[in-house]
């Protein structure tokens, strides 16, 4: 008997073909992704009280010693803003960075278990536990709004614009996330890359200052950084006036995302293929 | 009837490294052994490289079709390939050569409880391990109390997994797995797990899926559940499918094979053994009341079980303790012997020599045994222990020596009962 083999029922598995029906497949799987994602925040916010406590400490304790250092030590200009709101609008962006390439670079290795036992696209992994980060951004937006009305400080209205700045967050930690992820399976010592990257890029990031303290021919150096467009764009639609918007620089970042995030998926489907077999 | 599945020239090839055991590498090998080669490539043009890497086929040329309804056991020995055919099936890993066709939704278990999570609740985890099986959330939600049923947790249903009892674990996961209804169903060596009474209405509950028409492949070392459950075998050797036809051939010429190749391996040769290697076993038979070689056994006869060994030692070893242990086809130990139960333990002597286990009335139930010796000296150095010495066949006898041959074969070991009745 022979199978229809164009039709749309069957499924053809072959040597080195990758799927014509890859995106059809992450559809299919968002059940998946729901459940994947709703697992992380119960663990997380089940584990211990202390961990939802860790989420509104931590940012916190960032911006008092960053306020200190850089705006009481070290004098530098606040643009306007209250430092201690200069710098929590900056946390938000890259504490959802820092997290969200944690949970997803490891991700695949905490799971390996699933991995090498049952078949699912297997970008729904990485990209599920990003959820969790989010679900801290949100938490950490509530509390950017009550340090806003402890500040009688308002928000201009170019806040609308947040999401836009938010978006190319998740496209940097999703690149970053799916590529170091990957590499993780292969090579295990990629995993200590990560604190590294989340330590360092702290500092260069323009977290406990203002872009605008790099001086001017630095700058457009300085914005290779995709972390610089996103944390100036917040600060941008969140501060609004006072804040430029330094154009040069931000299409650097957006390139270097887009890029980054190309070659990431390029390379996280190369590779997806033998994880179960590596893991 | 339709055809569901068919594999064309299947092959799978890993990677194995001599090295390390692990599967991964570490970025600074990579590293340091390109290095090495770019050195060494700049000292001695042309040399050869050292080859660490070297390519495996876990199966080869694989050919077959299932059609709709087929209930297909696939059988062979440990690292045969079985489970690389369901991992490429069931698409978790892809195929270095050939293709696989497939008509319908696959379910495939490789494991029971994948994906649980210890923090998280009986009910949660039913939701999640669902998901991560293929069902959708309104399947779980209908079918939800039944599999709490199945399972028996409904007093733990909002307690975390991680306070569950191994059992009550295992049982959930089952429940969860046994729910799933696809066209095609797909299972590993799952059923090993739980205790017996959970393992009975696990197989009843596979039963009940074959019965319902869904095309089914089974994996288990477990011949009496394949033949049972299956109408159809694979027989997978060394990668290779080497006979595929019906289910008691299959099961058959399975268990013939693995008698005669443990026959083959020298006892002496064997590498796969541990102890400090003062005593080496190096032959062993059975011997009927006649001191003749057998090569079957009937219940009820009495057998001298020899084992010779080498004594490396060169010395007399006092108070040696000898088990000898009995197994059946699914590796459960049915019987063991051991000198200090009865206060024997052994003086062997400086020379090479035999010991002999006596077993009078055996009472083993037809079927297909295997044999361990475990040697230990002054009850702390293991000398020798080796496992699956030999394979023998239990078929007939007279044990209750009533002249009737008609024993039974699903149960393991026979004694004499006296009945009453008041
Ligand atoms: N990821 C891997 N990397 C390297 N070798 C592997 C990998 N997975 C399996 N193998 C090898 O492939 C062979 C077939 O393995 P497979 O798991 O299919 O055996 P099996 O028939 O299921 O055995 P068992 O009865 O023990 O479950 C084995 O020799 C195994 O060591
Ligand atoms: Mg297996």
């Amino acid at each position: 008997m022979n199978m229809e083999e164009n039709n749309k029922d069957y499924l053809v598995i072959e040597a080195g073909k990758s799927e014509k029906n890859y995106f059809r497949d992450i559809w299919r799987y968002r059940e998946l992704f729901y459940f994947l994602s709703w697992r992380d925040i119960l663990v997380r916010y089940k584990q211990t009280v202390i961990g939802v406590a860790w989420s509104i400490i931590r940012p916190i304790l960032t911006m008092v010693v960053f306020t200190i250092i850089f705006g009481k030590i070290a004098n530098l200009p606040s643009e306007n803003a209250p430092y201690a709101v200069l710098v929590f609008v900056a946390l938000l962006p890259w504490q959802f960075f820092a997290n969200a390439l944690q949970e997803s670079s490891n991700s695949l290795i905490s799971n390996a278990n699933m991995i090498s036992k049952i078949y699912f696209p297997r970008i729904i992994m990485p990209v599920s536990s990003m959820i969790v980060a989010l679900v801290d951004f949100f938490i950490s937006f509530v509390l950017l709004a009550i340090i806003m009305i402890f500040y009688k400080f308002a928000p201009s209205w170019k806040i609308v614009f947040m999401p836009l700045f938010l978006f190319l967050a998740i496209l940097v930690s999703a690149g970053a996330g799916l590529l170091i992820s990957a590499l993780n399976v292969r090579y295990r010592d990629f995993r200590y890359i990560v604190p590294f990257i989340i330590q360092f890029g702290l500092y260069v990031s323009p977290v406990g200052f203002s872009s605008d303290t790099i001086p001017g021919k630095w700058r457009l150096i300085y914005s290779i950084n995709p972390m610089v467009g996103v944390i100036d764009g917040f600060r941008w639609s969140i501060i609004g006036k006072g804040v430029e918007f330094y154009m040069p620089g931000f299409i650097i970042s957006i390139v270097l995302t887009i890029i980054l995030f190309v070659v990431a998926i390029i390379y996280f489907r190369k590779t997806e293929k033998t994880f179960a077999d590596r893991i | 009837m339709n055809t569901v599945i068919r594999v064309e020239n299947l092959g799978k090839k890993y990677l194995i490294s001599h090295q390390r055991s692990e599967r991964y590498v570490a970025l600074r090998d990579v590293i340091t052994e390109g290095t090495k080669k770019i050195v060494k490539r700049m000292v001695r043009p042309g040399s050869a490289l050292s080859q660490t890497k070297e390519e495996f086929w876990a199966l080869r040329n694989v050919d077959f079709e299932i059609k709709e309804g087929d209930r297909v056991g696939i059988i062979g020995r440990n690292g045969a390939g079985k489970t690389t055919i369901l991992k490429l099936l069931s698409r978790i890993t892809e195929p270095s050569e050939g293709r696989i066709v497939i008509k319908g939704r696959i379910a495939s278990l490789l494991e029971v409880g994948t994906g649980f999570h210890p923090e998280l609740t009986g009910r949660e985890n039913i939701f999640l391990n669902g998901a991560i099986l293929g069902m959708s959330k309104s399947e779980i939600k209908r079918k939800f109390d039944e599999i709490v049923d199945f399972a028996e947790v409904e007093k733990f249903l909002d307690t975390p997994v991680k306070r569950y009892s191994s059992g009550m674990y295992v049982r959930l996961a089952f429940a969860v797995a046994s729910h799933l209804e696809p066209e095609i169903l797909i299972v590993d060596e799952v059923l090993a797990v739980g205790d017996a009474k959970f393992q009975k209405k696990s197989l009843d509950k596979m039963e009940d899926v074959s019965r319902e028409g869904r095309t089914v492949l089974f994996v288990s070392h477990n011949m009496p559940a394949i033949e049972s459950l299956c109408s159809r075998g694979i027989l997978l050797d060394e990668g290779n499918v080497i006979l595929d036809t019906d289910v008691n051939t299959v099961v058959r010429s399975y268990l013939e094979k693995a008698m005669t190749d443990y026959k083959k391996i020298d006892l002496e040769r064997r590498v796969d053994r541990h102890g400090s290697g003062k005593i080496r076993v190096i032959g062993f038979r059975v011997l009927n009341d006649d001191n003749n070689e057998v090569k079957f056994l009937q219940s009820g006869k009495n057998y001298c079980f020899e084992i010779r060994y080498k004594n490396n030692a060169k010395k007399i070893l006092k108070n040696v303790e000898v088990s000898f242990d009995i197994y059946d086809e699914k590796n459960s130990r049915v019987l063991l012997f051991r000198t200090n139960f009865t206060n024997d333990n052994l003086d062997l002597d400086s020379s090479d020599g035999k010991i002999c286990c006596k077993v009078n009335n055996l009472p083993l139930a037809n079927g297909i045994y295997h044999f361990s010796v475990f040697i230990v000296y002054e009850e702390l150095e293991v000398l020798d222990y080796i496992t699956e010495i030999a394979y023998i066949t239990v078929d007939g006898g007279d044990f209750f020596g009533t002249g009737s041959l008609g024993l039974p074969s699903h149960c393991k070991v026979l004694h004499k009962a006296e009945w009453y009745a008041e």
